[in-house]
């Protein structure tokens, strides 16, 4: 390994093919990167310099004309195929070391459930605290649980150097060990968050939807996953609804500024009457908001599909719906 | 030898009288009506050849659309609906109707028979259907386009392509058509080559391309059936929702995937396969060498094809298959690699003392060995298990699989258009034009997709309309190189197109060449031969001269070993 | 249809016999070329059928319970009675071909309507049975009675693509579907399955308690009630016998045609390629059968 750190030195592959990795496992990936590399540029340069020196001193010219020289060759044939299989058997081999590492985590690893639906993230945390974004703390093993609500998302961190499918229908695992935080404090404007993307295409908004990767320091993340936890505190009702509208997911289908998606946008949409598909008028209140989270199909406003899935009490209190509401309320 | 019977060009040929026009397959009947319902596999070659030049600007245009849009991460003038329409589609038009098809059937088509000194494939009236079910899969495509496009991905993954509004049901039947042309070729190029090698031509005395198209045929024959049931379990799922592949029914998206691979993979060898052949072809005519290696090469091909279909789950290490699986798979990968690796080596040595031209088609060639060496080596980054988890579905796959598929089947497929086109249309093209334009190709295609190692890489994902501004300048390169290659690739196609107007009529021979379809006259007659040519060693050059007054090669018999029965 | 191709004619083969092919040195050539060629097109059908057996096997190895429960709603006797058509049909193949070899022409004319019969009496008892299934409600797909009480949402979202008339942009890719393809399985089946399905509402408490019944009667543990997923076996089911049936459409079409040529008098010993390769096919569809009927039927 002290051979290969110093090779990656001497090429800066690194900072050109990578960006800075926060991972335990992620040296590990960039030196079998760097040691491809490497292997690579060799037989690249060999096989392009050799192309080059026979064109040039072979070139049709002149008073130069093919000279003998034989058509086959079995020893140096077996030689050039078996020599490069060792080359390959090396790096086989320790891509699949790493990929144990990477697919195998620590038993007492802290645990993060990821729903992934169209198109946002949702974390979940042991204490119930739920975010848009991924908060973890440092120096500890955390293990994620990917679940999919409609089709297959995935989700990579490019700097933890991994990345998973979250197939609907089944539980995918991956885990991470962060080895430096993004900044100090509970607040976001006080990190430097890294990127979660979703790689897997999963429609419109595929390239959207993506999330921001926070790592506190341990009593740092206690504090925020705590007050996480305790959504009403500290906030008003609005406030409350408008991170549950991005939690839930309601966001990816309703806008807040009159942009039409799948669903109609909220804006300036409470206590005026809406024309629904059946043909009747209703005016948008409290109880219309109810109803149609609880049974979305129920009213649907004209000129949009029956697309929107329901939100039992277990997954939206009845508390929650009113901060929903007092939100939309005040989007004029 | 009916070297000195070469037809006048065949635009001026209309004058000659009955005589010369039967000679010359693309006079020997006329009208549209003849072209339509002809038996003869050079024309079917020419109408394939058409057809998919005609795909492939449909799916380039596509692809500078994508670029354009790409040059800022911010929406320029494509909605995000609108962009992953364009990606999909060119996805599944550069694959299903261009690239799969380009050699084998147009190239192959024309050239297979007579390289085996044949008048036709061994059935030309399945040739004839195949190229009909060609039409008929793209005119589904266009349809799914017109009627609302596609936004699956060309990999139509499970269960997005069973929500979406798009038109998945008339994409899967024109892939399920597309891939019953595919068979029908593949099953006459094996018949043809199993059973009409003319007495003489052993298996091992066959030229190389042969070699490649006969492995590419067993690759259609065995994968394609598989991904035809898989189109129609898919099109029976979005339509009834039967439940195998479908989460919301009890159904596994993760079995779709296993089933696409296994024969999109194999497919990644029928586009390549064929274009290694071509390599072979031009690197030894121009070097004037004999080819290194024969029988590693063809063994080689062989190999190829036989592992590519062990190796498809290599597509799915961050699906959650199980570990072993993973694991297995990547063994199986990186043992692709060594047949490859031999074709190459072989490919140098062929060029060792010998006295190498640098027409166009052998540009393109050494252009192939340069892209495919980088595209074939970056395949070790995401055959390892550690490292594709961080380079899997980002732009480090997208360059790797454009270096091999447009790096690699794409420029020598148009260096084998350059080589056999005084043989297609008897015509010489303006050589410094056509090398012109292949090195604008060659620094277009590098400057497009170098940059997308390095952003895919540092964790740009793929499909996406919109990114973060860390990966602009990586874009706005590739974007620069996109045009630049668009230009090149017109203008190579231009200058094959103005010598049907302007170029010189070419010899039955120029380059040289030892294989037999440069032992008729080009533009060959009807029955490519009117009798059965004498069957060398396809690499032995000892006995062309050249002939001034031919303006090509001649065979001097007695000049070497190689005897001529007449 | 490959087995047409190497009749191709050509109008100056002064030398060559009638039906040999202007590119062929020799009728033995034009003979063993068929022959590889059919020999090959098998091996493409089998590995298209190998497909579904794939997924056959998947699911079987999943949920085994499935499998064996939802075999019991299969028709065995008649299953049995089609498995035995059709190992006549191919024995009448067979013998065709030996006629068309000694050149016995009238003879092979009666063989090959035999097997055409044949085949029409498969198809016949193979619709009877898809009646049935029909009846109690066992369609393929979300129009299973079983999807749409283990999956009611789900189902119900799929159903209202075909049954809304508020959907433009899907019923215009159904109608666009059903121009463009006249010979594709699903999408025919799907529009009789929509207009079925329609009826099949009214109906459906009575047949569910006749289905009880006669569920309990069967003295085990249910039968097909109570299972889940067990829609995806009739998904299987009708995908298998569905293909396999075109199958037969298609050797119909191909038998058919020999006996046109056949009352020509095309057939001899000198040439009776087209017969002998029609026969093979013939007889690799029998063989599918012969897999597809234990697997399907008789699991237990």
């Amino acid at each position: 390994m002290n051979l290969l750190s110093t090779l990656s030195l001497l090429a800066e592959a690194g900072s050109l093919f990578f960006t800075p990795s926060n991972s335990v496992f992620a040296p590990e990936v960039d030196n079998l990167f760097d040691l491809i590399y490497w292997i690579s540029a060799f037989f690249f340069v060999l096989i392009v310099a050799v192309m080059v020196y026979f064109v040039v001193m072979y070139r049709r010219r002149p008073g130069h004309s093919v000279q003998p020289s034989p058509s086959h060759n079995n020893v140096l044939e077996i030689t050039w195929s078996v020599l490069p299989s060792f080359l390959l058997v090396l790096i086989f081999v320790m891509g699949f070391t790493g990929y144990m590492n990477i697919r195998t985590p620590p038993d007492d690893a802290y645990e993060i459930h990821v729903y992934a639906k169209k198109w946002s993230w949702l974390f979940q945390y042991p204490n119930g605290a739920e975010s848009s974004d991924l908060h973890i703390p440092v120096g500890r093993p955390v293990r994620f649980i990917l679940e999919s609500e409609d089709v297959i998302h995935n989700m990579f961190v490019p700097a933890f150097r991994t990345k998973m499918d979250c197939v609907p229908g089944r539980y995918n695992e991956i885990w991470v060990l962060a080895d430096h935080s993004t900044g100090t404090g509970i607040k976001d404007e006080d990190h430097e968050p890294t990127w979660l993307f979703c790689a897997e295409y999963c429609g419109r908004d595929h390239s959207n939807m993506k999330a921001k990767v926070f790592v506190h320091e341990t009593g740092d993340f206690d504090a925020w996953v705590a007050k996480a936890a305790n959504l009403y505190e500290g906030r008003t009702m609005a406030e409350v609804g408008e991170l549950l509208y991005k939690r839930k997911g309601c966001i990816s289908c309703h806008s807040i500024d009159g942009t039409r998606k799948s669903g109609p946008s909220f804006k300036g949409g409470f206590g005026t009457a809406h024309k629904m598909a059946d043909g009747s008028e209703v005016v948008m209140d409290e109880n219309y908001i109810r109803e149609s989270i609880r049974d979305p199909r129920a009213k649907v406003v004209a000129g949009y599909e029956p697309v929107m899935p329901v939100f039992p009490s277990s997954r939206l209190s009845d508390k929650d719906i009113t901060a929903i509401s007092e939100f939309i309320k005040s989007l004029k | 030898m009916s070297v000195g019977a070469t037809p006048d060009r065949f635009q001026a040929a209309d004058v000659d009288g009955a005589h010369h026009r039967e000679d010359n397959y693309l006079l020997a009947s006329s009208g549209l009506g003849s072209w339509l319902v002809t038996l003869d596999h050079k024309r079917i070659g020419v109408m394939y050849l058409i057809g998919i030049m005609a795909s492939f600007f449909l799916g380039g245009i596509f692809a500078l659309v994508l670029r354009a849009e790409l040059f800022t991460g911010q929406k320029l003038f494509l909605s995000e609906d609108a962009y992953n329409q364009m990606f999909t589609l060119h996805g599944a038009v550069m694959t299903f109707l261009f690239i799969i098809p380009s050699i084998p059937a147009a190239l192959g088509n024309f050239m297979l028979p007579i390289m085996l000194g044949q008048k036709d494939v061994a059935f030309p009236r399945m040739n004839l259907a195949s190229f009909y079910l060609w039409i008929i899969g793209a005119v589904f495509f266009l349809c799914a386009i017109v009627f609302g496009g596609l936004d699956t991905g060309w990999t139509f993954y499970t269960p997005y392509s069973i929500t979406t509004s798009t038109r998945v049901i008339l994409a899967l039947l024109g892939v399920f058509v597309l891939g019953f042309s595919s068979i029908f070729t593949g099953l006459n190029f094996v018949v043809t080559i199993n059973t009409m090698r003319p007495h003489g031509m052993s298996w091992f005395k066959m030229p190389l391309f042969l070699w490649a198209l006969y492995a590419t045929s067993i690759i259609q024959l065995l994968a394609t059936p598989v991904l035809g049931i898989t189109g129609l379990l898919l099109i029976a799922e979005r339509a009834l929702r039967i439940g195998i592949f479908d989460p919301e029914l009890g159904g596994d998206p993760v079995l779709f995937q296993h089933f696409f691979w296994f024969y999109s993979h194999p497919a990644v060898y029928i586009m390549i396969l064929p274009a290694m052949g071509i390599v072979s072809e031009l690197v030894a005519v121009f070097s004037r060498k004999h080819i290194f290696g024969y029988r590693f090469i063809a063994y080689s091909s062989i190999a190829i094809a036989l592992l590519g279909f062990l190796v498809w789950g290599h597509h799915m290490f961050v699906s959650g298959q199980s570990q072993l699986a993973a694991v297995v798979f990547s063994g199986l990968t990186f043992s692709v690699s060594i047949p490859s690796a031999i074709k190459v080596f072989n490919w140098l040595s062929t060029m060792y003392k010998g006295s190498i031209s640098l027409a166009t088609p052998m540009c393109y060639a050494l252009s192939f060995i340069f892209l495919f060496t980088i595209g074939g080596l970056t395949g070790l980054f995401l055959g390892a298990l550690s490292t594709d988890i961080q380079l899997h579905d980002t732009y480090f796959v997208v360059a790797h699989f454009h270096y091999v598929m447009m790096g690699g089947t794409l420029v020598a497929f148009v260096g084998g258009l350059y080589y056999w086109w005084p043989k297609m249309f008897g015509v010489m093209y303006n050589e410094n034009a056509g090398r012109l334009f292949c090195l604008i190709v060659f620094l277009g295609f590098n400057l497009t997709f170098f940059p997308q190692f390095i952003m895919g890489s540092r964790g740009m994902p793929r499909r996406y309309a919109r990114y973060v501004e860390e990966f602009q300048i990586y874009h706005q390169l590739s974007t620069m190189g996109a045009f630049l290659l668009g230009i090149g690739m017109v203008g190579a196609i231009a200058v094959l197109i103005y010598s049907l107007y302007r170029g010189k009529k070419a010899p039955a021979n120029p380059w040289g060449a030892a294989t037999l379809e440069w032992m008729c006259s080009s533009p060959p007659s009807l029955h490519n031969f009117e009798e059965p040519p004498a069957v060398g060693d396809p690499y032995n050059y000892d006995n062309l001269r050249y002939d001034e007054r031919e303006g090509g090669y001649v065979v001097v018999p007695g000049a070497a070993k190689k005897t001529s029965s007449h | 249809m490959t087995v047409a191709e190497s009749t191709h004619e050509d109008g100056h083969g002064h030398d060559h016999p009638e039906h040999l092919a202007h590119h062929f040195q020799s009728p033995r050539q034009q003979y063993d070329a068929g022959k590889l060629g059919i020999w090959m097109f098998l091996i493409t059908e089998i590995l298209f059928f190998s497909g579904m057996f794939c997924a056959y096997a998947v699911y079987r190895s999943l949920h085994p319970e499935i499998f064996t429960d939802a075999a019991k709603e299969l028709n065995t006797m008649l299953g049995a009675f089609n498995t035995v058509v059709l190992i006549v049909s191919s024995f009448t193949m067979a013998w065709a071909v030996r006629a068309a070899q000694l050149s016995q022409k009238k003879l092979l004319v009666v063989l090959l309507w035999l097997t055409l019969i044949l085949a029409g009496v498969f198809l016949g008892v193979k619709s009877i049975e898809y009646g049935e299934k029909f009846q109690h409600g066992l369609y393929p797909g979300m129009f299973n009675r079983f999807a749409q009480e283990q999956y009611p949402e789900a189902t119900k979202a799929a159903l209202s693509v075909y049954v809304s008339t508020e959907a433009p942009a899907p019923a215009a890719e159904e109608g666009a579907e059903g121009e463009a393809h006249g010979d594709s399985t699903a999408t025919g089946e799907e529009t009789h399955e929509g207009e079925a399905h329609g009826e099949e509402h009214a109906h459906d408490d009575h047949e569910h308690d006749e289905h009880a019944e006669h569920a309990e009667g069967d003295g085990h543990h249910g039968g097909a009630e109570g299972v889940r997923d067990i829609h995806i076996f009739f998904g299987i089911y009708y995908m298998m016998t569905g293909v396999h049936a075109l199958h037969i459409i298609g050797g119909m079409g191909v038998i058919g045609w020999l006996i046109l040529r056949a009352h020509r008098g095309e057939f001899s010993s000198e040439y009776f390629g087209p017969v002998d390769f029609t026969g093979l096919y013939w007889h690799l569809v029998d063989l599918i059968w012969i897999f597809l009927f234990p697997l399907l039927y008789l699991i237990h």
